[in-house]
């Protein structure tokens, strides 16, 4: 075995700092190229610009415009029916129809789980309720809702507001549950009790949580409603947008089919990518709180 | 003697796990005078953060009484500002003015100018000026604890409740701190309980120091460290005190047999 090495002894130094003006740019903007291929934005659009194309292409191989329309002639059919005001007018029906029942399911949300917070009985009632109901299709409420409200408008926010509660609930309360103690002392130190609490501390605390929340709810109650209108809006004299696609069935318009599922989508990205992405950057990804 | 403006009186605190009744401490008594920095000093277990939420008001003893002013506490309050040893006791949605100047919003004790002016001064002094408009997920851990003594000192509490709120930072950043502490004080002779486990902050900190042995927490001395901080570490007087306290928190020759509730 070799003798214990000890590490040489080298000389101390102290040296002045160095210059850092050689270093160069510390900081540089990213050229016009870069910014746009690193967009969100361009990335998203690419993939929709290569969708479509695979569809244009498809859609002339099977040249068969009964079983599948090619792109240009859906947006064809789009273009004539946004024109002459139909398409329009049922989306607004359909969204008239889903505001109702969302903003409804939002404020029994609300109000169930502040009750939820307020107290251990009601924690109790909320989880029982939300687990024998959120698994439940709204779309099988809908007979009932026939039942109870009869045919037309009552009955669909009946279905939405279903299919809205629960979801929004769930993730409210697991939000509320889990905003760390520390800030739910801090909150009480100052004195803060009852709705002043559940508003200032806890809801901007459970803010990822809730949007989460308000996005399933969203999305639930869209498919609910173009799901319910396929069902029944016969008898209603201005349906939806479900009721847009089922009497181009009936026709066998299959481009005008298409056209009423383009806006069903179209909607939905919108919503998605516009509008919850505008709530995002201003809150959560400000706060840090998601990246 | 004027009276004591806290005034803790045999208090045995308790809490329940799922499965244990755990007492933290057993008959602590302690009173806190006017611009005193108290500090409680005890090894981790000996109930001196419960025994501070006591005092916080969000836990009532179950035997003996806390009276701040000669009334009991019974729940939290913006008299006694607490700052806490985690991070995220700031409110991630505000900037760091925003979170000084929400105790003084929420408890409506300054009217908006002024508290807008008290809130500047605040940050100021804690030297975060150019970071008063930053969110604090863009602050260091230090940063943070300088908004959140910021916040609390902004609202002038009777006392201010600390519960060991250097632990978290690193070592150069807490020496730092305990300074910036000190030079506060002696501007503005606050009151302040101040929770540690590390006899060095303890003697450096505070002017008066209450040592608690461990579980259940229970007094084991109480000692004067009024003219001691980071000046005299290596001084015979702090080494002299630094191994009192030592002996009184670690020796076994002391304890009393069967002293254990």
């Amino acid at each position: 075995m070799s003798p214990q090495q000890t590490p040489p002894r080298r000389p101390e130094r102290e040296v002045e700092l160095a210059e850092t003006a050689a270093i160069g740019d510390v900081e540089r903007p990213l050229t016009l190229y870069e910014r746009i291929t690193n967009s969100d934005a361009v990335q998203r659009l690419t993939i929709l610009v290569a969708l479509i194309v695979v569809w244009e292409l498809y859609a002339r191989w099977l040249n068969n415009s009964l079983l599948f329309p090619t792109f240009s002639e859906t947006i064809r059919t789009f273009g004539k029916n946004i024109a002459n005001g139909v398409l329009i007018d049922r989306t607004f029906t359909s969204l008239r129809t889903l505001a109702i029942g969302y903003a409804l399911g939002l404020a029994f949300a609300a109000a169930f789980t502040t009750l939820a917070v307020a107290s251990g009985v009601g924690t109790r009632i909320l989880s029982t309720l939300t687990a024998m109901f959120n698994p439940l299709p709204a779309i099988a409420l809908l007979p009932l809702a026939l039942i109870w409200f009869g045919l037309g408008t009552p009955s669909l926010v009946f279905v939405i507001i279903h299919s809205v509660l629960w979801a929004v609930a769930l993730n409210t309360l697991s939000g509320f549950r889990s905003v760390p103690e520390t800030l739910r002392m801090s909150g009480r130190n100052v004195g803060l009790t009852g709705a002043r609490y559940v508003g200032l501390i806890l809801i901007p605390a459970a803010f990822p949580s809730i949007l989460a929340g308000l996005k399933i709810g969203w999305a639930f109650a869209w498919r609910t409603l173009v799901a319910a209108e396929l069902v029944f809006g016969v008898s209603a004299r201005s349906g939806g947008i479900g009721w847009y696609i089922f009497e181009a069935r009936n026709d066998l318009d299959t481009a005008t089919v298409f056209s009423g599922l383009l806006t069903v989508i179209l909607i939905g990205l919108v919503v998605e990518s516009v509008i919850f992405r505008a709530i995002e950057a201003r809150t959560v990804n400000l706060w840090g709180m998601q990246r | 003697m004027t009276p004591a403006l806290l005034d803790a009186k045999g208090v045995t605190l308790q809490y329940k796990t799922p499965r244990h009744l755990v007492t933290a401490t057993y008959r602590v008594d302690f009173s806190v005078h006017q611009g005193d920095r108290y500090v409680i000093l005890g090894p981790s277990g000996c109930g001196k953060s419960t025994l501070l939420k006591a005092v916080g008001g969000f836990m009532p003893p179950t035997e003996g009484s806390i009276r701040i002013h000669e009334r009991e506490i019974r729940s939290p309050g913006p008299d006694r500002m607490m700052v806490f040893q985690e991070f995220e006791q700031l409110m991630p949605w505000k900037t760091a003015y925003q979170n000084v100047i929400f105790p003084m919003k929420v408890t409506r004790k300054f009217a908006r100018g002024e508290a807008a002016e008290r809130a500047d001064a605040a940050i100021a002094k804690v030297g975060l000026t150019e970071f008063r408009d930053i969110y604090p997920h863009m602050l260091s851990g230090g940063m943070k604890m300088r908004v959140a003594i910021a916040r609390a000192m902004a609202l002038e509490p009777d006392i201010l409740l600390m519960d060991e709120p250097f632990a978290a930072l690193d070592a150069l950043t807490r020496r730092t701190m305990q300074q910036e502490l000190l030079s506060l004080w002696d501007q503005l002779r606050f009151t302040v309980l101040f929770v540690t486990h590390s006899i060095e902050e303890a003697i450096i900190v505070g002017s008066r120091i209450l040592v608690l042995s461990p579980h259940p927490g229970r007094v084991r001395a109480e000692l004067d460290a009024g003219n001691l901080d980071h000046n005299s570490i290596g001084t015979p007087e702090f080494g002299a005190l630094s191994k009192r306290i030592h002996a009184l928190l670690f020796d076994k020759a002391h304890h009393a047999p069967g002293a254990r509730a």
